[in-house]
């Protein structure tokens, strides 16, 4: 016999394909759709500004763990998967060192300080995004019309607090209008959403939650529902901040109850709040309800016994 | 088509290599080692001592227990040895140690009566405990204790179970192909000594060539899926009828049982034969020649993977059972024992070695896990010891499939910490009685 002693291990012998490396860079690849948008209607600017986040948010990442005298872990790709949302959810005209301080209290301050990978409670792109506009909140509610970088505000702020026209639902859709990055051009969002369903990474419950209802709401308080949806940040905090792992819940109910109480607080804060868009308050708000839901969410138990 | 709910796909089930394999009976060896627990609950006492000729078919152990099956000689020969042996089981129970003798030829049976199945169902109980037949799937749970129902719990049906949900292992398919009429009189048999009057086999869809054999029976085809041949999956998915938490398949009237057992419980009956045999596959990238073979009980790794062309170069890794649920095995010094359903052997390329990294709530254990668990707090609590928290999230009906671990993408070893928390708990209920 050519060997003596065998490898030792505990059950099962054998794993799925995908580990949590491969579904963060294929979670980091989806991204790459959106950015491509981002690009085409904002311009060179926009991909540089996506290049500054992602760089900072792993520079940081690998500083602070070496600086906590922790295992470097950046080739996970969490934290360039943390700095590309960050760049898709800003303007396109913030000036790069606030991106940097962006992506560095992202990963930093959001993530490392709660224990890394796995262990944060806030979504970290949106927590630092929140932090920016708290700290530059005319840097970061500076919006721009694509293609010739004419000033001007987004869509949900001229028909929701000015009154005006809801404008072409087409040009919604492609996303041919102000807004962050990464969340004007539905279609590309779509695009990206469609992959990260195909590969399994993502699940049904919370986007259609989400974004049904916002429709809901929105129809129920006699506005245009269909505006809501392609308007604002939702489709993309939908399906790639209320889907993200660590910081929603863990079952199929949890994810149900989280998109709906993101939809409920989205309308809320869209025509009873102060700002024009609440997509960014209503997820972080949820992230803290995570823990709770998750306690009572349970899948139904084989045998019958009383759950919960 | 019918399943059960949750569960996993796999990959892949890698059953080319032997499926189309008929099973071959190897040699008697020369040597064999039984140990004196071969079954889930209480051991054997040996009944000969070191010296004793036996013979083939012998009873050579057993125990005064209800939850115990009796152990019989595999081959004719000298006992040279009762001591402590590496086995398989994970029982620490000593091992009685036969060495075979050239002359002798005598075969005799402890049980030879020929009986027709219309027998009395205490004479079959009888009968299938003195063969010292056990669950043959891989649990090896007493047969005579499963098919005892209680006085006052009505059994309908019976399941026999011919999913083989396990990857690799294709011992059962080929039974199925090769001993239907067996399994036909052996499931009779049970519902008679339970008195069902329903008998249901259920197969999965990659394997309806079995199916065809068994016309004579109920057959229900059911998805290919993993754990779809695990006792609460299968009466599920072709009941509908869900086995209490905590409670047995006997508290909603049926019994389940494996195709194997039915043909041991076949040839007790017509022929007395104890239970000394089993079919095994032999399989997986570091064996030369996979195939399925008749192996007697005791028959050492070594000689059954001998007879199998031996190990390949870059062997890594020895499994008994299934890649799912079975056991890695340190060295092929060990017998093969009435729960050996396969001896997996994995080269090096397939025994990938897995590092735990951090939980990153996916959530896929949740959905993966078939009886509707949260393998990913449990694991916490099982990591931080917190027993009482385990309990409430219901660690005690995990059935230990693996799913959970299979799709963990972070390659926790989710199952592992439900195993050590279910045994602290039934530890500390037997402290606490």
């Amino acid at each position: 016999m050519p060997i003596e002693k065998f490898d030792l291990s505990v059950s099962p012998h054998i794993r799925a394909k995908d580990d949590a490396q491969s579904i963060m860079w294929w979670f980091a690849f989806s991204l790459v759709f959106p950015s491509v948008g981002a690009v085409y209607f904002f311009g060179f600017k926009a991909l540089i500004l996506i290049v500054v986040t992602t760089l900072s948010a792993v520079a940081s990442e690998a500083a602070f763990q070496w600086f906590a005298k922790k295992p470097i872990t950046i080739s996970d790709g969490s934290a360039a998967v943390t700095g590309i949302l960050l760049a898709l959810i800003v303007p396109s005209t913030l000036p790069l060192w606030m991106a940097v301080i962006g992506a560095t209290v992202a990963v930093v301050l959001v993530k490392g300080f709660f224990g890394g990978m796995g262990f944060n409670i806030f979504n970290p792109a949106l927590a630092a995004r929140a932090i920016l506009l708290a700290s530059w909140p005319v840097a970061m509610t500076f919006w721009v019309r694509p293609f010739d970088a004419v000033t001007t505000a987004t869509p949900l702020y001229l028909v929701n607090k000015l009154h005006q026209a809801v404008p072409n639902y087409l040009d919604l859709f492609i996303g041919n209008r102000a807004g962050s990055l990464g969340e004007t051009s539905i279609l590309m969002i779509l695009i990206a959403a469609a992959f990260l369903f195909w590969k399994k990474i993502i699940d049904w419950p919370a986007p259609t939650a989400y974004i049904g209802s916002v429709a809901f709401f929105t129809l129920l308080l006699g506005h245009d529902p269909i505006f809501s949806v392609l308007s604002g940040g939702l489709m993309f905090g939908a399906f790639f901040m209320a889907t993200d792992y660590v910081t929603c819940p863990v079952t199929t109910k949890g994810r149900f109850v989280f998109g709906l109480g993101c939809g409920i607080l989205t309308v809320l804060i869209r025509y009873f709040g102060g700002f024009p868009e609440g997509v960014n308050y209503s997820i972080l708000i949820m992230n803290m309800m995570t823990p709770i839901i998750d306690k009572y969410a349970w899948p139904k138990l084989y045998g019958g016994k009383k759950n919960g | 088509m019918k399943t059960f709910a949750y569960g996993i796909h796999l990959d892949k089930y890698c059953k080319g290599a032997t499926e189309g394999k008929p099973i071959k009976e190897i040699p008697p060896p020369k040597r064999v080692i039984l140990p004196l627990q071969m079954n889930l609950g209480c051991p054997c006492d040996p009944l000969v001592k070191v010296g004793d000729e036996v013979a083939e078919g012998q009873k050579i152990a057993d125990s005064s227990k209800f939850i115990s099956a009796p152990i019989h000689a595999s081959i004719s020969g000298k006992v040279v040895k009762i001591e402590k042996l590496p086995n398989p089981c994970g029982f620490d129970v000593d091992a009685v140690v036969i060495e075979g003798q050239e002359e002798t030829s005598h075969q005799s049976q402890v049980t030879s009566k020929k009986l027709v199945e219309e027998q009395a169902p205490e004479e079959i109980r009888k009968i299938v405990r003195e063969a010292g037949i056990v669950g043959m799937g891989g649990a090896a749970f007493p047969t005579h204790v499963k098919i005892t129902p209680p006085k006052d719990k009505k059994i309908d049906t019976i399941i026999i179970n011919g999913c083989e949900c396990e990857p690799y292992i294709t011992a059962d398919h080929r039974i199925m192909l090769e001993r239907a009429e067996d399994i036909v009189f052996g499931a009779r048999a049970i519902a008679k000594a339970c008195g069902a009057q329903r008998i249901i086999i259920g197969i999965e869809d990659n394997k309806k060539d079995a199916a065809g054999k068994l016309k004579k029976l109920e057959i229900q085809i059911l998805k290919t899926k993993y754990p779809q041949g695990g006792e609460k999956q299968l009466i599920k998915a072709i009941l509908n009828r869900e086995v209490p938490s905590g409670g047995l398949p006997l508290d909603i009237g049926v019994v389940v049982q494996n195709v194997g057992t039915c043909v041991a419980i076949a040839e007790a009956i017509k022929f007395g034969a104890p239970l000394i045999k089993r079919v095994v596959t032999v399989t997986g990238s570091g064996v030369k020649e996979p195939q399925n073979l008749i192996v007697r009980i005791g028959t050492t790794f070594e000689e059954v993977i001998a007879q199998s062309g031996g190990l390949t170069e870059d062997a890594a890794k020895l499994i008994m059972g299934g890649p799912m649920m079975g056991l890695a095995l340190s060295s092929l010094d060990v017998p093969v024992v009435k729960a050996t359903t396969c001896i997996l052997v994995l080269n090096r390329k397939d025994a990938k070695i897995y590092e735990e990294q951090n939980c990153i709530r996916c959530g896929r254990c949740i959905k993966a896990c078939p009886i509707g668990l949260l393998p990913n707090f449990l694991a916490d609590f099982s990591k931080l010891k917190d027993w009482d928290k385990a309990e409430e999230y219901h660690v005690a009906d995990c059935i230990e499939c693996g799913c959970c671990s299979y799709v963990c993408p972070s390659r926790i070893y989710l199952v592992q910490y439900f195993k050590v928390a279910k045994k602290e708990l039934q530890t500390r209920k037997a402290v606490c009685r």
